[in-house]
């Protein structure tokens, strides 16, 4: 016996209805971007109503903005590419059958995650201790933000510019928290498929010729890192320039 | 094995620009220029920054002509999303029609 069953019948991980390991990456990778044109489309619904309410009411958004952390925002984006540059070393590491780096560059990218998720976290209670969750749900901290008069430079006080109320920041903050909810939902599920991938790899499951579980999760959470590209400057920078002129 | 494996030095440069890329947006975020420039200019970096991360590390740039027809796609379907909706928003008070 010269040839070994993996040439008689191709990878193990070959499904039935490929050709070969080749068009089942292809199709795969191909079926991913699909699904992420879908996702883009979702964001894409939010990222329209924050253009139209921003084009409504700019003054209001500016002051909102200008209540958002930019040190823990702008740390967050550092981190999140980071994330993203040793995803596609993970990726990378499996094409060249590094099995080792492959598995650290995932823990790193696994915990970079989580750092992202921590910051938020810490942010979201900054803004539940200032009130300026919207809506009337949470108990005892309902949407009533304190709005500072002239020369009051408390930063837990709401500094409105120009014509700005209270109710439209309130609006600004209904599409901060669905936007920055929704992304950070994702990485929820990111860190969950990581998990999974750490798990495949340690047992040695992806090679040079398997490890479309490893590009296609990579593919995600690219696209997820894509999205904060974006939601860091919007809602996070819009109203700096405003601040002390 | 006929796929493209991108070396690590091209990852390094992209986390590099894009590190440089965010320190950019920040700083330009504090300097206040004219009209809505400074939208313009968070945009442009913005744009530039995804431009890097979808054609390095998610290997657009390396893949079929089928991956690149997907990705046009996604931002033809956006421009529609945002052209029907502001031919409406933004055309609302060029008539009066006696409200």
């Amino acid at each position: 016996m010269d040839a070994t069953t993996e040439e008689i019948h191709g990878h193990r991980a070959l499904q039935h209805h490929f050709e070969n390991m080749e068009q089942q990456r292809e199709a795969g990778t191909l079926g991913m971007w699909v699904f992420l044109v879908t996702e883009i489309m979702f964001f894409g619904g939010m990222f329209l109503a924050y253009t139209l309410y921003r084009s409504t009411y700019p003054a209001a958004f500016a002051s909102a903005s200008n209540h958002l952390d930019i040190t823990l925002g702008a740390l967050n984006t550092g981190v999140l590419i980071f994330s993203s540059f040793t995803m596609a070393m993970a990726v990378y590491f499996t094409q060249v059958g590094k099995q080792r780096s492959q598995v650290i560059c995932l823990v790193i990218t696994l915990l970079l995650g989580l750092t992202f998720l921590g910051v938020k976290a810490k942010e979201y209670h900054d803004k539940y201790e200032d009130r300026l969750i919207p809506g009337y749900l949470i108990p005892g901290r309902s949407y009533k933000p304190e709005v500072a008069q002239e020369g009051d430079h408390d930063p837990h006080k709401l500094h409105l510019l120009g014509n700005a109320t209270v109710r439209q920041v309130e609006l600004f903050y209904w599409i901060y928290f669905a936007m920055t909810g929704m992304h950070a939902l994702h990485m929820i599920i990111g860190a969950g498929l990581l998990t999974f991938l750490l798990i495949f790899s340690l047992k040695g499951r992806f090679d040079p010729e398997y490890h479309s579980p490893v590009e296609v999760i990579g593919l995600y959470w690219h696209f997820v890192d894509i999205v904060w590209i974006f939601l860091f400057p919007l809602l996070y920078l819009l109203g700096r320039h405003l601040e002390h002129g | 094995m006929s796929e493209h494996i991108v070396p690590v030095r091209i990852y390094v440069t992209i986390f590099l620009v894009l590190l440089v890329g965010t320190a950019l947006t920040v700083l330009a975020a504090f300097q206040d220029f004219p009209g809505p420039l400074n939208t313009i200019v968070a945009l442009t970096i913005a744009v530039t920054k995804a431009t890097f991360v979808v054609l390095y590390f998610m290997h657009v740039r390396y893949s079929s002509r089928l991956v690149w027809v997907i990705v046009a796609s996604a931002l033809f379907w956006m421009a529609i999303l945002f052209a029907l909706t502001f031919s409406d928003y933004w055309t609302r008070n060029w008539l009066s029609v006696g409200y």
